[in-house]
């Protein structure tokens, strides 16, 4: 398709164009609106109490202290909300045979993770409440935990209903596996741990549930993504009609995927305000959202690589054994991200034969889910580790024996070893690309010099696939009321200005930045005379709203749609107050121009005057409809994938284990871009949470399932003068689905970035017969790694 | 514990007396009380700089005092800072190279860069890197920030430079 011009010589043309965030001026006044900072009348405040253990039964729970504090207005524990709350299970339809117990807003008799609220405290302040959390007392029978995900498969099952404690398994078999080892001339093996880590956002989790009973209704204010999918939530599990229940995500301070989960404190808190006909707010503290944050990765994988005496890749067999906690997260399961390790596997390179078995796996610690690059980060590691590892072997260089076995860039249309169909992916010129940016050969020549003199650098390259713009296919077919379409609102004020609301949310990525250009570009109207409005489940049609990379590719060619209907409307109207054909006229600049001269003809604001308060000037019969709602849902493809490549350097000092990352790059081909601007700063955020699991983040757990590191002073994350510079380059792959063309980007910089620096370490390590497998990659690991302790 | 107590302090230009709680945060103080909802808190351990203010023209953590001990003390928010105009040249650079992103981290960034800036000259990048080690970005990637520091204390030189000529 991509039937529009896009160029950026003439007026309006905004779409490619780097431009600032008209919503980050108000960010930058400290005038941001977060649900932290919300308070509305007669609004209390919860806090929580958890529990100390990571398996236990509940014995007794004795809150007459706590109910005695001044302050404290309610006492709810797991009996209050099972009364008011239909319990919620996290399975999928597609992922067969998968199972996972119910789950409540506060435990009724058992506990599975530390850290899981038992007790509801609502008191006039959140320190009254936190005093009465401390005046509760709980007895809890400790029982057998289970921390580690290999006991875990063979151990008793933790839930008595699920007969043992594997959440879901899948095997794929693509075919000629044995074969292709058998023939091989040299087998890989090796063995891979990644570490749990966390999202982190700035501002934690926060709600503010505002329930009146007078008219049944719910209104939530809520830092998600997914307002939309909380109004099906709330509605459905509180019996609250949908339309009631309003959700409103206005300011969020990140999120990364981990605001879109169901959880717990959430469901108590809309609970509580059902109960109490009052506001109650609850904002996690840093210590809290550390055990009850949804963890992501967690995964222990085995791979197999076949390779021929000419570095070409002919098979591979993949085992992943992933630990979620004591029940998979909801509604979007804590499943996928295994799913998408072994079927991201290989997904750059041109080989059939593979074979891979998961096994998903509960424990006792808090649960895992969608955290930003869900699986790709992993998939990513093994395979570019395992393609390093034959390079080192065959003693091939790393650019020689990816340009040897990539999918070649003329071979589009084409399916993934793993059965993913690629419309048209550029590998070829990414890696080329990348070698040129890095400057890779003037690297290797420093990187010798250097080597000679004691220094140890490292240069490692990964390749990566990504998903975006997901169909049905992901959550739909499943059956989760997730959606995969987005729906806008276009409308012509009075005045001739432009409003759009759209079922597209932002989070500081630019969201309601790039819509803006999108609806001016289209409709030939100045980017400032353009207000965009998202996160309100009353003021904007239901839509997916942004997750897995959609906004972009999804929400921008909904906006695009809309723009052009809105486009035909108005010049409709216009045609016939000039007493001209609609189609010899165009908008430009705001003003109605002949397309033939392009002389201004009548401008918008008197379009919209005549339209809306003279309309008995125009011809009998005439109904203006200068709003238009437009949905769109994606087709063809199931997914648009994206690729690209990056490169990491790095410097390891053997006697500290140390490591100094220098500089970082990236090739990334995200199909149209709308705002470079916006896309770049994307890929360097994403590239930090990367570089942050591959050195730093990790949740470190005991053997009683207690999280040690549950703190910002404890658990590292990445900080600016650890990270590096970050170049970025561009492929522009359009997909053909859509007329805009444009793919997604927020998951690209995280996906390789760990890969590539992984291959890095184990460059400046090699020779000195160490190999990292696992992350985080820390001094004590590269120590050890190096035999040194 | 509940018994309050009087103190009296600037804010942003603004005299402010007021009966607090011994253990009331300077922090929560501003955003609940003084509703300078700008100022947030995101570790409340003095680790991630976003609850940064200046207190007698330094940054300071507001989530690691008391309001108690900010009494006769002289307090700007980013939300001073922003009506003074003390910060229009840093604002102006951030938004342009979109050194922000969800905006959390942004005010204690900015109160961090004003210490930075206060310095006087042009920081290397590696030097304004150190300098931001107490504030946590999870958006950026950094890169951006540090341009735009950078870039702000480029023209501040230039203009300074112009102003002796």
């Amino acid at each position: 398709m991509n039937a529009f011009a896009g160029s950026l010589d003439r007026p309006n043309s905004y779409i490619g164009r780097s431009v600032s965030r008209p919503n980050a001026k108000r960010l930058l006044e400290g005038k941001g609106r977060y649900v932290t900072d919300l308070v509305l009348p007669r609004m209390l405040h919860a806090a929580f109490v958890r529990s100390p253990y990571a398996h236990g039964r509940i014995v007794s729970i004795d809150t007459a202290e706590a109910a005695a504090l001044p302050g404290v207005r309610a006492i709810f524990t797991g009996k209050d909300m099972a009364a008011i709350c239909k319990p919620w299970v996290g399975t999928l339809d597609h992922f067969r045979n998968m199972k996972s117990p119910p789950q409540l807003p506060l435990s009724l008799d058992k506990v599975m993770w530390s850290g899981q609220p038992i007790v509801l405290i609502v008191a006039d302040s959140r320190a009254i409440a936190e005093d009465a959390a401390e005046l509760v007392g709980v007895e809890i029978e400790d029982l057998p935990v289970l921390a580690d995900p290999v006991e875990a498969m063979s151990a008793e099952p933790m839930s008595e209903d699920m007969g043992d404690n594997t959440c879901f398994s899948l095997a794929l078999d693509n075919g000629g596996v044995d074969e292709a080892f058998a023939k091989a001339q040299h087998l890989l093996e090796e063995s891979f741990v990644f570490g749990r880590h966390t999202a982190v956002t700035l501002e934690p989790r926060a709600i503010v549930a505002d329930y009146d009973a007078s008219e049944n209704r719910l209104t939530a204010h809520h830092a998600t993504q997914t307002p939309y999918q909380f109004q099906d939530v709330y509605s459905r599990h509180f019996d609250i009609p949908e339309a009631n229940v309003r959700v409103i995500a206005p300011d969020i301070g990140g999120s990364f995927g981990m605001k879109l989960h169901v959880y717990h404190e959430e469901m108590a808190v809309v609970g509580a305000s059902i109960l109490l006909g009052r506001p109650v707010k609850y904002v996690a503290d840093r210590m809290e959202s550390f055990v009850s944050d949804i963890h992501a990765r967690d995964h222990r994988v085995t791979a197999r690589l076949a390779v021929g005496e000419d570095g070409r890749i002919s098979g591979m067999e993949v085992d992943d054994v992933t630990a979620i906690g004591p029940f998979s997260s909801y509604p979007r399961t804590s499943a996928v991200e295994g799913n998408q390790v072994i079927r991201l596997m290989g997904a750059p390179y041109d080989f059939s034969a593979y074979r891979a078995n998961l096994s998903v796996v509960f424990q006792n610690k808090v649960q895992t889910s969608q955290y930003r690059a869900v699986g790709h980060p992993i998939a990513c590691a093994v395979t570019e580790c395992m393609v390093d590892a034959a390079a080192r072997k065959l003693g091939l260089d790393p650019f020689e024996i990816r340009a040897r076995n990539l999918i070649p860039d003329d071979s589009y249309p084409r399916k993934s070893p793993t059965g993913y169909q690629f419309e048209k992916l550029s590998h070829e010129a990414c890696l080329s690309r990348l070698k040129s940016i890095m400057n890779y050969d003037a690297l290797r020549r420093e990187q010798a010099e250097l080597r000679k003199k004691g220094v140890l650098r490292g240069i490692g390259i990964a390749l990566f696939v990504e998903i975006t713009n997901p169909s049905p296919a992901f959550y739909g077919i499943g059956g989760a009321r997730i959606s995969a379409q987005d729906g806008a609102i276009v409308k012509l004020t009075p005045s001739g200005e432009v409003h759009c609301s759209i079922s597209v949310t932002e989070q500081g990525q630019g969201t309601e930045t790039i819509i803006g250009q999108i609806v001016a570009d289209q409709l030939g109207v100045n980017r400032d005379r353009v207000r965009v409005m998202t996160g309100d489940t009353d003021t904007t049609p239901h839509g997916g709203a942004t997750w897995a990379c959609r906004g972009a590719g999804i929400g921008g060619e909904t906006a695009l749609q809309a723009s052009r209907k809105l486009k035909a409307n108005v010049l409709s109207i216009a045609a016939l107050i000039l007493q001209a054909q609609a189609g010899e006229l165009d908008i430009r600049d705001d003003w109605i121009i002949d397309v033939a001269t392009g002389q201004q003809r009548l401008s918008l604001a008197e379009v919209a005057r005549i339209a809306f308060f003279r309309s008995d000037t125009l011809p009998a019969g005439t109904q203006a409809q200068l709003s238009v709602v437009h949905h769109y849902a994606p087709q063809g493809y199931p997914f648009a994938f994206t690729n690209g490549a990056q490169g990491s350097l790095v410097e390891v000092d053997p006697e500290t284990g140390f490591v100094k990352i220098l500089k970082h790059w990236v090739v990334e081909d995200c199909g149209r871009i709308i705002n470079p601007l916006l896309v770049d700063e994307q890929i360097r955020g994403g590239v930090v949470q990367g570089l942050g699991a591959a050195f730093f983040e990790e949740c470190l757990y005991n053997r009683e399932g207690q999280l040690t590191n549950g703190s910002l002073a404890d658990y590292l994350v990445p900080m600016a003068y650890e990270m590096p510079d970050i170049e970025i380059s561009h492929v522009e792959t359009l997909t053909g689905d859509t007329e805009l063309g444009a793919k997604g980007v927020g998951e690209a910089g995280t996906a390789a970035a760990s890969a590539a620096a992984m291959n890095a370490v184990n460059d400046a390590l090699a020779g000195h017969g160490a190999v990292l497998t696992q992350i985080p990659m820390t001094p004590a690991r590269i120590l050890k790694a190096l035999g040194s302790i | 514990m509940t018994g309050k107590i009087a103190i009296s302090l600037t804010v942003n230009g603004e005299e402010i007396e007021a009966h607090v709680t011994p253990r009331v945060t300077l922090a929560d103080f501003l955003r609940q009380d003084v509703q300078l909802t700008g100022t947030h808190t995101g570790c409340e351990m003095g680790a991630c700089g976003a609850c940064l203010v200046l207190i007698d023209d330094r940054p300071v953590h507001a989530c690691l005092m008391f309001a108690v001990q900010a009494d006769g003390c002289v307090v700007d928010t980013v939300e001073g800072l922003t009506a003074r105009k003390a910060i229009a040249d840093l604002q102006r650079t951030f938004h342009e190279r979109n050194a922000l992103q969800c905006g959390f981290c942004t005010p204690g960034m900015l109160v961090s860069a004003y210490g930075i800036l206060a310095a006087g000259g042009v920081p290397e990048r590696e030097e304004i890197r150190d300098a931001l080690s107490g504030n946590y970005c999870r958006c950026t990637g950094y890169e951006a920030i540090v341009d735009a520091i950078e870039l702000t204390a480029k023209q501040r030189h230039q203009q300074a430079a112009r102003e002796e000529a």
